[in-house]
């Protein structure tokens, strides 16, 4: 078809330097973190950014809540880590970078196989039956300890087949590189994804399904190829993590990891294309540091994402897109006081009630050590009433606090946005 | 022949016990719309509590009082959680029983430590309820209790089946509160509120029914059952921080395959893989064995021998959710089922 009429798009500015900043940062990270710890985050970052906007492909823009995105990418790592082994095996032939390609089309593979039936239905149904295929696969793979390695799982190594221009992937920093490349392209191209015809599409899916079918659509199609080319790009990440580590249990198949995309991905926030970006970035700085730092770091994540559904369903993308917006109306400066006063209350509360949940689980689990436990630097006496009375005391003033501040809050963000819906009429009026 | 007897009402009570999860999981989901995703972290809190309770109090008023906390408890998160959720959608909703799930989770952790509690089956209740044996020459007969010693012992050459006062108990529960939740449903002007809230929301909220209580209601009490279904599960099995996400997506099955909504397809489903787990567990055959008996011998080197060599027993924990896939190629709504969507 050709186009009778010449449209004009103008060179979009903005998006140009939010992707030139993103490779940057990709290429600049492992300089500017060297240390050894950085480096094994920064890799896992990576390989979590592409999962996680894989996932986001299915709950963000089509409105599928998948509890078991987990087997897509799992059955890629354990794809890719044969591949590896057959390769250093001299079977086959195949440079080291492009296996992360074989765990992508095994990930597309399954996904084809498997989503024939999970997309059969939508909402509630559908995140329901994704629930039952994970547990399926993770079944089958304690049945199967021939493919999956059993309890030890199947371990590689990564150094083999001939170095491409000198590149053996021994060290860290060349598979950092590797990582950062394929997750460069990927967001790229689930990027372009969302602007084709079925990119849109999954959107008339996940919002009107019954008008879709109406014009002439099948629905049930266009989940089904979504969630194949989800499956795909899950697929490379697990080949990634298989590169990355050189040994996959079957845990990567696991529940909790389906369960851990979910909650991450929503965190960073659904709607809005490079939440899961921010999602990942927690995921793993939570997983690595947040684990080390306390034992009920689960019970915390929990409460934040609890919260976090109550009141700011759309995650922290959706956060930060509201205050760019305030922003951009130069109303920002109006909601400092408030922003402090929400912090500072915040903190208390957070404080209040980390100190009892850690003083529960000093009580519980190191009784051997003796009732003193340090928190945040202090001592604390576990046994005596004063820090239970003191907690108590702490928490109560802070959620007291924090209500008048965030009623205080809510009027104030009230009146901002008549400002700004007065504010854009001025300006159409204009 | 006697041990298939048993086994069968084995799967009967454990099927029943999916029923009374699977029940209250309907109930909230064909009323609010709502998929509670932690329904058995309930049934966990119901076991956790029972625990607590017996104690204190001893199990026959832990039965009661337990599954009554838990729908509070139920209630309260509907309350001043699930309801302030509902305007964002059901996706959303589900998100926030996933939440909660977490919470729950975390919680018992806290307070009970990671491992198993010693919850025990009640003295009262331990036991064999029958014996049946298979007396040589006489064909079976039922023995009261342990049954008689001279009949049973080993050197005797008959074989006995017990089968566990407890399961009996477990059952009985089951059948009487299913019982007294139909006629509530259906016999009661409490019922008739809440099959028209059900149907027409606003019809009944116009004529004066306060339609979040009696969903803030509904939700409890589908937590309640669910506790209670912890109580009595709660010491037949293990009660671990694990037995939650281990029943949890069982329990998902049941409601898929029964089709979702339907009360009736539920109850058909659970009895269903209450059986299929209950029998597949002692059934030994394996596709080489089967093929061996042919005449057929696969080799150890046939790159097909790992698949081939599980037997039926080693499949049993991915039976239900084979049929669950069975079930969406065949026949998609469920068994019972009216939904197509």
């Amino acid at each position: 078809m050709s186009n009778a009429t010449y449209s004009f798009r103008p060179w979009n500015v903005g998006r140009f330097v939010l992707w030139s900043l993103f490779a940057i940062v990709l290429l600049v990270a492992p300089k500017l973190f060297t240390s050894s710890l950085a480096m094994t985050m920064l890799t896992q970052m990576g390989i979590a950014i592409i999962v996680c906007l894989s996932y986001n492909m299915l709950l963000g823009q089509g409105g599928m809540l998948s509890f078991g995105h987990a087997v897509y990418s799992g059955l890629g790592s354990f794809a890719a880590i044969h591949t590896l082994n057959k390769v250093g095996a001299g079977e086959w032939a195949l440079p080291v970078m492009l296996i992360p390609i074989v765990g992508g089309i095994a990930g597309l593979l399954v996904a084809a196989l498997l989503g024939a039936v999970s997309t059969k239905k939508s909402g509630n149904t559908f995140a329901m039956i994704t629930l039952g295929v994970g547990e399926l696969v993770w079944s089958m793979s304690l049945m199967l300890p021939e493919f999956f390695g059993g309890e030890g799982g199947i371990s590689s190594n990564r150094v083999v087949g001939q170095p491409f221009l000198g590149i053996t992937f021994g060290p860290q920093t060349e598979v950092y590189y590797l990582i950062a490349a394929y997750c460069f392209i990927c967001t790229v191209l689930m990027f372009a994804f969302t602007q084709t015809p079925l990119g849109r599409m999954l959107n008339a899916v996940r919002d009107n399904p019954e008008r879709v079918e109406f014009i002439g659509y099948d629905t049930q199609r266009v989940r089904y190829f979504a969630f194949m080319i989800a499956g795909f790009f899950a697929g490379i990440a697990g080949g990634l993590y298989a590169v990355n580590f050189e040994i996959v249990t079957a845990e990567v198949v696991g529940a909790q990891r389906s369960g851990a995309y979910l909650l991450f991905t929503f965190l960073g926030g659904s709607l809005f294309f490079f939440g899961p970006i921010i999602g990942a970035v927690l995921m793993v700085l939570a997983s690595v540091l947040l684990s080390e730092l306390s034992k009920a770091w689960l019970l915390y994540l929990g409460l934040v994402f609890l919260l976090m559904v109550m009141y700011a369903p759309g995650g922290i993308a959706s956060l930060l897109m509201m205050n760019m917006r305030v922003a951009a109306y130069g109303f920002l400066r109006r909601l400092w006081t408030s922003y402090l006063a929400l912090a500072g209350t915040a903190l208390t509360v957070l404080t209040a009630v980390a100190l009892i949940v850690e003083m529960v689980y000093h009580i519980k689990l190191n009784e051997a050590l003796g009732p003193v436990m340090t928190f945040a630097g202090v001592s604390v006496d576990t046994q005596g009433r004063d820090a239970w009375v003191g907690a108590a005391l702490l928490l109560a003033t802070g959620v007291g606090l924090f209500e008048l501040s965030r009623r205080e809050f809510v009027r104030q963000w009230g009146r901002i946005q008549e400002d700004i819906e007065a504010e854009i009429q001025r300006r159409e009026g204009l | 022949m006697e041990t298939f007897f048993v086994f069968f009402l084995n799967g009967i009570s454990y099927g029943l016990l999916l029923f009374m999860l699977s029940s209250g999981l309907t109930l909230i989901f064909s009323m609010m719309g709502v998929l509670n995703f932690a329904h058995t972290s309930f049934y966990m809190m119901g076991a956790y509590f029972a625990h607590a309770l017996t104690g204190v109090i001893g199990f026959f008023p832990a039965l009661v009082i337990a599954p009554l906390l838990v729908g509070a408890l139920g209630a309260a998160f509907e309350r001043y959680s699930l309801r302030k959720v509902h305007v964002y959608g059901h996706v959303p909703e589900l998100l926030v029983t996933f939440g909660l799930s977490y919470v729950v989770l975390e919680v018992v952790r806290l307070v009970w430590g990671p491992a198993n509690v010693d919850y025990r089956v009640p003295e009262a209740l331990s036991g064999p309820l029958f014996t049946l044996a298979n007396i040589k020459g006489q064909g079976l007969s039922w023995l009261a209790g342990a049954g008689d010693a001279a009949i049973c012992a080993p050197a005797a050459g008959n074989s006995c089946t017990q089968f566990p006062m407890y399961r009996g108990f477990m059952a009985l529960v089951a059948l009487f509160m299913l019982g007294s939740l139909w006629l509530l449903l259906t016999r009661t002007r409490i019922g008739l509120i809440i099959q028209a809230a059900l149907t027409h929301p606003d019809t009944t909220q116009a004529l004066g029914h306060n339609v979040p209580r009696v969903m803030m209601g509904v939700f409890g009490g589908g937590c309640a059952l669910a506790g209670l279904a912890g109580v009595i599960g709660g010491n037949a099995f293990v009660t671990e921080p694990n037995m939650a996400a281990s029943v949890g997506a069982i329990i998902f099955v049941v409601v898929v395959v029964g089709g979702m909504g339907s009360l009736a397809g539920a109850f058909l489903a659970s009895l269903l893989i209450g059986l299929i787990q209950t029998f597949a567990v002692v059934i030994d055959v394996s596709p080489v064995s089967v093929l061996q008996s042919l005449g057929t011998t696969v080799s150890f080197e046939h790159w097909a021998y790992p698949l081939l060599k599980i037997s039926v027993s080693q499949m049993a924990p991915i039976l239900p959710y084979l049929l669950l896939v069975l079930i969406l190629i065949f026949r998609p709504k469920g068994l019972l089922g009216t939904r197509e969507e």
